[in-house]
């Protein structure tokens, strides 16, 4: 496979030293990691220019380090969605001395690749890793700017039962760590508030042929279809699902809510629902000219840019109180931070979890998706 | 019932891509006893062609099928070229070599076109667009669309032609004896050279129309689409006794009825213990059941060592 990824980073990196000779500059390194090939490529590349996009922003501003005139440097690395090689690419940027990292991009590759940071006692922000295990395993350099999947699966959980009047759920998830644990709290909480789970099935992160587990699901009668996992699963489903004609209400989270999951889905993505934690974006301040400045610059904002944004700046302002890009001398300040993004107010409990976390829930209507108010 | 009924009918419809895609396997392992691993790359190319048409067109105001079926016109095409050119670079060098070295050149040839799909079409999934009316009629309570008849009734004109080219026409004499003995069907006037090439050009249409299908099927085509697809089909080759022709059919409906049932079924027969994430694992165990218990596969003889 041709790596994009590692020109990029070399290409970085002789940068890098280019002007390490030029001067007195202070050069803080931020890896960021995200899926850059495969089936996630598009949310990957997506991450990542909302890092690149906060770092170009950040050196136009004349970043003043403790006194030192500063520039960020983006080092951005491809874990392919792969827990194994999130671990790799872990170890390279601990080994390369960077700063701080944003990502992963995915619950599944966040979690290993937390320890290899904690050990090495670099911070790490994760845009959209929303499984509860990732800032429970009691490392101090976990951190997440997104909300949780507790919180996610209590209120799809509350919306699917309050909202849609949902009696019988059918619930679907693709065995990742994201997917499997949405859709599992998804289940418990639905089951507190009244609701029968009548088909648990399950798919994988590669599938496409989802016809036999909607049959058997289309047996048992449920009012609704929850699944948990991304939009290259949940778009082909969807166009299955409607093609089996059934006409139930499907639900999906965070993983489905992009124009990639529409444009899959075609005609048959009408009337679908999904949640993003957070607020919508062009309701909070400063999101709207978010919007203009990321079309502007790299077109459609595909899911978490935002998140992976507000990450890179949270990061640099914990820098600037601390006045040492040292992550020893950081990290205190980070945990401290209280900030306001283009997602929302931004800080974070003793876990590193977000404080205040909020979901929101949308339905396409019309070909694109529309907040539910 | 109507539930089971569906689950048949969801069955049959990927069995017959299999199927399809199967005797192409079958096809140039009965003439040449190789086999072409980059087959499933080939459906792949037939599914890219044909949805690179069908977003052209999208909005040009034709009528849905006939869209398609101009994507289809340039997929087959396409496919045959690939299917000439794999056999005429990576085969043909080495049809004296020792059977390993064709198998590696196979592996590689898959590789190339995935890399090279990779880079004309990028590495997102991309979507079929909606064009076919999908119309579905009911059948016992089972819902079965337009697509999914003309994929069944397509697969099964398909292998009756195959068959009848294979049993009564010269050509199929002339593939027959080349598969027979390749140097005593030279002395009788055939021109083997000619008869493998035109071997796989078949084989290679097939697969440009399996391509079309899935794609339509599914509505989604991806640049490592054809690995899956081609190591289930090349299952169901080896299910029905590779070689044989009517051995790929009955492989290829076997094995996607197979896969149908035990995800709809498995999580309820076994009281949640499995569930349908073992939808691919079947495949692969009834792979190693069939070579284990019938290595020669159910419609396959019983042959000795090739000389």
């Amino acid at each position: 496979m041709p790596n994009r990824p590692l020109f990029i980073v070399v290409a970085a990196i002789l940068a890098g030293c280019a002007k390490h000779e030029a001067g007195s500059e202070l050069v803080v390194r931020i890896g960021s990691v995200a899926p850059l090939t495969g089936p996630q490529s598009h949310l990957g590349k997506d991450n990542d220019n909302g890092v690149r996009l906060a770092a170009e922003e950040i050196n136009a501003s004349n970043l003043v380090i403790g006194g030192k005139k500063a520039r960020i440097e983006v080092l951005s690395e491809d874990d392919q969605a792969d827990p194994r090689t999130a671990t790799v690419v872990a170890q390279k940027l601990v080994d390369e001395g960077v700063n701080g990292v944003i990502g992963d991009l995915n619950s599944g590759t966040s979690i290993p690749a937390s320890k290899i940071y904690s050990d090495a006692g670099i911070p790490q922000i994760s845009p959209s890793a929303t499984a509860i295990a990732f800032t429970s395993q009691g490392f101090k350099t976990a951190f997440r700017v997104i909300t949780n999947d507790r919180q996610q699966g209590e209120a799809l959980a509350q919306f699917a039962t309050a909202k849609l009047h949902a009696k019988s759920i059918a619930i679907i998830d693709d065995r990742t760590a994201y997917g499997q644990g949405l859709a599992d709290e998804f289940g418990k909480d639905a089951k507190a508030l009244g609701a029968n789970v009548v088909a648990r099935e399950y798919t994988s992160d590669h599938a496409t042929d989802f016809t036999a587990i909607l049959t058997s699901i289309k047996g048992k009668h449920p009012d609704l279809v929850f699944y948990g996992g991304m939009d290259a699963q949940s778009g082909p489903m969807m166009r299955q699902l409607r093609n089996l004609g059934m006409n139930v209400a499907f639900l999906g989270a965070d993983g489905s809510k992009s124009p990639e999951f529409i444009r899959l889905a075609g005609r048959s993505a009408e009337g679908a629902y999904a949640s993003t934690p957070g607020m919508p974006l062009d309701k909070m301040p400063g999101g709207q000219a978010f919007i203009e400045k990321y079309n502007a610059r790299y077109g459609k904002i595909q899911l978490y840019s935002p998140y992976s944004y507000d990450a890179t700046r949270v990061m640099v302002e914990a820098m600037k109180k601390a006045g040492s890009a040292e992550p020893s001398k950081y990290l205190p300040y980070l945990s401290k931070t209280e900030w306001q993004g283009v997602t929302g107010p931004i800080s974070f409990d003793d876990k590193g979890d977000i404080r205040r976390g909020t979901v929101t829930l949308y339905q396409v209507v019309n070909g694109s998706w529309k907040a539910i108010p | 019932m109507e539930i089971f009924l569906q689950q048949l009918v969801n069955g049959v419809v990927l069995g017959s891509i299999y199927a399809l895609v199967a005797l192409g396997y079958t096809l140039v392992y009965g003439i040449m006893g190789l086999i072409n691993f980059a087959h499933g790359d080939v459906v792949m190319i037939g599914a890219m062609v044909t949805l690179t048409v069908a977003r052209l067109l999208s909005n040009s105001g034709l009528p849905g099928p006939l869209i398609v079926l101009l994507g289809l016109l340039a997929a087959v095409p396409t496919c045959m070229a690939t299917g000439y050119l794999i056999e005429r670079i990576a085969y043909r060098p080495l049809r004296n070599a020792p059977r390993l070295a064709p198998l590696i050149t196979a592996i590689g040839v898959s590789i190339l076109l995935q890399n090279l799909a990779m880079m004309i079409w990028g590495r997102e999934y991309l979507s079929f667009p909606q064009i076919i009316p999908s119309h579905a009629f009911s059948f016992f309570g089972a819902s079965i669309s337009t697509t999914q008849s003309i994929i069944v009734i397509g697969s099964g004109v398909m292998m009756v032609c195959l068959s009848f080219l294979v049993k009564k026409t010269k050509l199929g004499n002339a593939m027959r004896a080349t598969s027979q003995n390749p140097e005593v069907a030279t002395l009788m006037g055939v021109e083997v050279n000619t008869v493998i090439s035109l071997t796989f050009i078949l084989g290679s249409a097939l697969a440009a129309i399996a391509g079309m299908m899935v794609s339509a099927y599914y509505g989604i085509a991806h640049y490592d689409m054809g690995f899956m697809l081609g190591l289930k089909a090349f299952t169901a080759a080896v299910l029905g006794g590779i070689g044989n022709i009517e051995g790929a059919v009955l492989g290829g409906l076997l094995l996607g009825i197979i896969e149908s049932m035990g995800a709809g079924y498995l999580g309820t027969l076994t009281g949640g213990v499995m569930g349908s994430n073992y939808q691919d694992v079947f495949a692969f165990f009834v792979l190693i059941l069939v070579l284990v218990l019938r290595p020669s596969g159910l419609l396959g003889e019983r042959v000795g060592e090739r000389p």
